[in-house]
């Protein structure tokens, strides 16, 4: 009987010091179908994939292709059992072209000398076959995301893999090349290429994969059909309960006036204009309010410019009835603004401290955590970083010591939703705060947000994509597009008290 | 005038051979701060091996083993900086330094032992060449030509050929922007990286030997080599990392060094009362003003200076 599977990883056991990261894991992937790993963020499922990969060695268990036992011990033997990655972080050189990209490594050259000129008909004929659309002559740094994901997977391509590894592709793309990406692999698929496609969005998972196995905790949960299951059961499998995708929430009653910009105006760096024009607007106490627009609309600045990232070029903040035009961060930060920042590593954590350091970065200076005489007081320090741990769950491998670059993307946002929510702020201006959580994450976020609305706080929110607006209703929402100054008053008689405005010439996705 | 272009292309061609060195360094991502002291050394080798060569090697012979020495020198030197830089992870910055404190030092001694020691008398740090260094120089009329013109030449045209014709090249690039994409496609980065370095101490020794033949028939070790590794390394940045862009930097600094020699042969710079010392400042101080106003555009490679550790994703 023909082997069906393309690759089994059978019953593999991984620990790192402190914890289990897989827990005798079975998966079994078939020739040319596309197979989700479900699993919320460190599950494990990206140190299954580097086991597969040779990027780690797994303490138990083996790894079978075509029905034969390998060894993995690097990517190199990876690549020459054909299996190819594409990971997280792409492994691109800036500065290269697209086709050096691809070429890298498995060069093909006449004593040394590149020969490009095949290489460039492969890539070429490559790229049309599966509907890619790349330049092989672009350089990488001038290419989008998107492209460059692509590139990546025409260096799979390019070397003939046969089973293809996704490591959460769609964490940076934009919705339409989401759905570009989808037509890709179903492409791929439908060549007879095995795929396996790690990923914490339901949705996708159900609009792409053949079969899914979840992972939970490192511990394998099972596999099914995806077109059996109901996203509810999916992720009642990844979570290990049932979970509400919808926010439960009072009518809100807005107070006083918390935060009240007039005529903010913000330059922009990336062109001459301004890229927030003189814009007005309150917030109040029980408010939840909502800033959306497509990317690169002005949201940036307009946060950059509230939190005093950047200067304004003209306009007016006022915080709890106090000027902060012109105030420094810090000044602002004291007088109850918090802030989760869009860009995690370069605005919200110092990735080589460790994470109690981290937890206490606004407030290291108050007495609680530095005595008298200037010094630091860490037990106090930690015995706080392991407070917020605890109650958010922020998972790590050695707990409030841990460095916080070596965590997973999704559990260093928890540190930074946990460090914020408790500072207990006035004003908490939450930019993407859910991106790169899984669903049972989101919704304890979304329950902290509602919770401290009702405790009388005013909250911005900067959702991810425009459906989660729709899946969050906020009770009064603003939308803007920071072409030129929107105001908006909630209108009641809409379900969810939304309003968009978009700029003519654009078309809602 | 002559004169000037004459010393101009040497001057030039010492700094081409020293940046080249470094540009390759650079592009493994190792950063080379110890040209200068790879310069001593390699410029040592070749002085020994003029001063011991028997006669009756011919011109050529000379000529040859000269340069190989040299090269030699400052490859057995540079591999210095591969061990601690690379196999160590020590800090880039700190054992450059270390490199051209000691490499100026070390000459020093060796070359006061060997004086000493065929003369108790001498406790100089100079080494004589005045017939060697005839092999060197082919008179064209009035023009003295040197043949470390063509040895730089040939070394622009080799190291463009190298970086980006060659598949070594593009690995050897690829490691110096991000050398954990070199890593999964099966690229050896260490390797790579001591490849770089050692070229790198391969064109710097070249560079040495050529800047003390560059016009005294002898040369004092003390002096070291007056801060040319530092100006080749602002050649270097000037030239944005690229080998035909260097020779082009390598050119205008070359013609400020060749002016303060010859500045006194140009009655309109005599009659401008200028100072000597002025004259001999210069490309050091061109040096100062061009990097202040290009490094803000310059893009060095991206993982120049940081250690490389397998482990870390």
């Amino acid at each position: 009987m023909e082997n069906q599977y393309a690759i089994e990883m059978l019953h593999i056991t991984k620990k790192f010091p402190g914890i289990i990261a897989n827990d005798d894991v079975t998966i079994q992937l078939k020739k040319g179908e596309i197979h989700a790993l479900l699993g919320e963020n460190g599950a494990g499922k990206s140190t299954l994939m580097s086991v597969l990969f040779g990027l780690y060695q797994a303490e138990e268990g083996i790894i079978k292709k075509d029905g034969k036992e390998v060894q993995i011990k690097n990517p190199n033997d990876a690549n020459a059992l054909g299996i190819g990655m594409v990971h997280q972080h792409f492994k691109l050189v800036e500065c290269f072209t697209v086709l050096d990209n691809i070429i890298m490594g498995v060069e093909p050259n006449k004593f040394g000398f590149l020969q490009k000129k095949e290489a460039r008909e492969k890539v070429v004929a490559l790229s049309e076959k599966y509907g890619l659309h790349i330049d092989p002559d672009a350089y990488i740094e001038d290419i989008t995301v998107g492209m460059q994901q692509r590139t990546e997977i025409l260096k799979m391509l390019y070397r003939e893999n046969e089973i293809l590894i996704f490591d959460e592709p769609t964490a940076v793309l934009t919705p339409q090349e989401i759905e570009e990406l989808m037509q890709i692999m179903k492409n791929l698929a439908a060549e007879g290429k095995s795929i396996l496609f790690i990923s914490h969005k339901l949705n996708e998972i159900k609009a792409v994969a053949d079969r899914c196995s979840v992972l939970r905790k490192g511990k394998y949960v099972g596999t099914v059909d995806t077109k059996d299951a109901t996203i509810e059961e999916l992720s009642a499998m990844m979570v290990g309960h049932n979970v509400n995708l919808h926010v439960q929430k009072e009518e809100s009653t807005p107070g006083d006036v918390v935060l009240d910009i007039e005529n903010m105006t913000v330059a922009s760096k990336m062109h001459k204009n301004n890229a927030v024009k003189n814009v007005s607007l309150k917030v109040h106490r029980g408010e939840v309010v909502c800033i959306a627009g497509i990317d690169g609309n002005g949201q940036t600045e307009f946060v950059y410019g509230l939190t005093g990232l950047e200067p304004l070029v003209s306009g007016k903040i006022t915080l709890c009835g106090e000027d902060i035009t012109k105030a420094s961060i810090r000044q602002r930060l004291l007088s109850g603004m918090s802030h989760i920042p869009e860009d995690r590593h370069k605005h919200g954590l110092v990735l080589d401290y460790p994470l109690d350091y981290n937890c206490v970065l606004q407030r290291y200076f108050e007495p609680e955590f530095t005595n008298k005489f200037g010094f630091l007081r860490k037990d106090n320090i930690r015995k706080y970083a392991e407070k917020l741990i605890e109650q958010y769950d922020v998972r790590s491998g050695q707990g409030s010591v841990t460095i916080a670059r070596s965590m997973s993307g999704g559990n260093q946002q928890k540190a930074i939703v946990a460090r914020e929510i408790d500072k207990n702020p006035e004003l908490l201006i939450a930019v993407q705060p859910t991106r790169g959580l899984d669903v049972g994450a989101i919704e304890y976020i979304h329950k902290q947000i509602v919770a401290q609305r009702d405790a009388g706080k005013a909250y911005f929110l900067f959702p991810l994509n425009l459906k989660k607006l729709w899946t969050f209703p906020t009770v009064s929402s603003l939308c803007m597009k920071a072409k030129s100054s929107v105001n908006l008053t909630p209108k009641p008689q809409l379900k969810t008290s939304l309003v968009f405005i978009w700029p003519a010439q654009r078309e809602m996705r | 005038m002559l004169l000037l272009l004459q010393y101009t292309l040497i001057f030039a061609s010492v700094l081409i051979l020293v940046a080249l060195g470094g540009c390759f360094a650079e592009h493994s991502g190792v950063i080379n701060l110890g040209l200068e002291g790879i310069m001593v050394i390699g410029a040592l080798g070749g002085a020994l091996m003029m001063r011991y060569a028997p006669d009756g090697f011919g011109a050529f012979g000379i000529i040859i083993c000269v340069i190989l020495a040299a090269m030699l020198f400052g490859v057995a030197y540079s591999s210095l900086l591969g061990v601690a830089c690379i196999n160590f992870k020590a800090n880039q910055t700190i054992i450059g330094t270390a490199m051209n404190m000691l490499g100026t030092a070390a000459a020093t001694v060796i070359v006061k032992a060997i004086n000493t020691a065929t003369n108790p008398n001498d406790v100089s740090s100079t080494i004589q060449y005045v017939d060697e260094k005839k092999a060197f120089i082919v008179n064209i009329g009035s023009f003295e030509f040197s043949w470390f013109m063509a040895v730089a030449l040939i070394g622009v045209v080799v190291a463009y050929i190298v970086l980006y014709k060659t598949k070594f090249g593009l690995r050897l690039m690829a490691c110096g922007e991000h050398p954990q994409a070199a890593d999964s496609v099966g690229i050896n980065v260490y390797k790579m990286r001591w490849a770089g370095v050692l070229i790198s101490g391969l064109y710097g020794g070249l560079g040495g030997i050529c800047y003390i033949l560059s016009g005294v028939s002898e040369w004092k070790f003390e002096n070291g080599v007056a801060g040319f590794g530092f100006l080749a390394l602002a050649v270097m940045i000037f030239g944005q990392w690229k080998p035909s862009r260097i020779a082009m930097a390598a050119l205008i600094f070359g013609f400020f060094r060749a002016l303060s020699n010859v500045y006194f042969g140009f009655p309109l710079l005599v009659s401008l009362e200028i100072p000597g010392s002025i004259y001999n400042m210069l490309p050091y101080i061109i040096c100062l003003i061009v990097l202040a106003f290009t490094s803000k555009k310059s893009r060095a490679p991206k993982a120049e200076g940081i250690p490389y550790d397998k482990g870390q994703r």
